[in-house]
């Protein structure tokens, strides 16, 4: 058995929770069926305390709440997965929470992470490499304000 | 892995409703109220039981609760309570064997007697018209409530938490799918 590493599994649910419902919806076609699953919690909309530090080592302080949508699921084995996402995506939270489940199964986990989970991020790290490529055309170097000292 | 089970089926509506039958239970004392949507806790804790958890119970109350680690782990998954290994420590005690004795749990003080603790204790079966005759504010002249498995000599220890009045210990009691409460100022005589 494949043991999977807390730093896998924040990774996938990291890329669930991003993906959202259609972005799940599109790539599960290509997937083996989703295992059935009764409904622990949720999926349910709340508020969450933002928390940040000025500078990374300044005093905590609360920056403002955000919407986030969680949802835990049970499979029939007993596997609880959990998700929780940004913003208001019912059917995503849901649909995450059950891959999460499912991802956590040995005998599930290479075929998921195959054909969910990798396209997912590949289409997210392309998404980010292009916003910052766009905001990198954009980019103003303040030369004259250094030459002129 | 965990056998975690489902609460409510509607969060809100059916704590709401479960909310209303302990406040009715509590103003009615020794008067029988049948929740409506009880959710199916893990063994031992009773449908009427897991209710009262879901209801009452929050990150705010610390809990005491000796019916094992499936129950401790449905209970802090749907309510997010806080549990404490000493039922001295805890707002809410959950007894389903042998309960705390009353006079070891949180009483409150003579100015916030609302710190107190209440015990939510597991029954084999309630049963109005019989058994215990109960007198006090919430019941006319008296009323009369048989409670199968009633820990032994609780009319005694009731008594002595009758003394420290304002302070003492609430209680409500729950069978299967029902709940009768036995709040602090309600005198009880074995009949």
């Amino acid at each position: 058995m494949t043991q999977m590493t807390n730093d896998e599994r924040r990774n996938w649910m990291g890329v669930l929770a991003r993906a959202g419902a259609a972005g799940i919806t599109a790539r599960l076609d290509a997937a083996p069926p989703l295992p059935p699953h009764t409904r622990l919690r949720g999926p349910e909309i709340g508020l969450t305390m933002l928390r940040g530090r000025a500078g990374g080592d300044g005093a905590p302080f609360n920056l403002g709440e955000m919407t986030v949508t969680r949802c835990a699921v049970r499979l029939e084995d007993g596997t609880v997965g959990h998700a929780y996402l940004a913003g208001r995506d019912l059917r995503g939270a849901e649909l995450a929470a059950v891959l999460d489940a499912a991802l956590q199964d040995p005998t599930r986990r290479p075929a998921l992470l195959e054909t969910v989970v990798a396209p997912l991020a590949a289409t997210q790290a392309e998404a980010r490499s292009e916003t910052a490529r766009k905001a990198a055309a954009t980019r103003v170097r303040f030369l004259t304000m250094a030459n002129m000292r | 892995m965990s056998g975690l089970l489902p609460g409510f089926t509607d969060p809100v509506l059916d704590a709401q409703s479960a909310f209303r039958a302990v406040l009715e239970a509590m103003s009615r004392p020794g008067r029988i109220q049948r929740l409506q949507r009880p959710p199916a806790p893990p063994a031992p804790l009773s449908p009427a039981s897991g209710a009262v958890l879901l209801t009452l119970a929050d990150s705010g109350t610390p809990l005491f609760l000796d019916t094992g680690p499936d129950a401790e782990e449905w209970v802090r998954f749907h309510a997010g309570c806080p549990l404490v290994a000493e039922p001295a420590e805890a707002e809410f005690v959950l007894a389903s064997a042998l309960p705390p004795k009353l006079a070891a749990l949180r009483a409150g003080t003579d100015e916030d007697p609302q710190t107190s603790a209440t015990l939510i204790l597991q029954v084999e079966s309630l049963e109005e018209g019989a058994g215990w005759h109960l007198t006090g504010p919430g019941i006319e002249h008296a009323h009369r409530l048989r409670v199968a498995g009633a820990p032994q000599g609780f009319v005694a220890e009731w008594a002595a938490n009758a003394v420290r009045f304002p302070r003492g210990v609430d209680v409500i009691l729950c069978a299967g799918d029902t709940i009768a409460a036995l709040p602090r100022s309600v005198s009880i005589r074995e009949g």
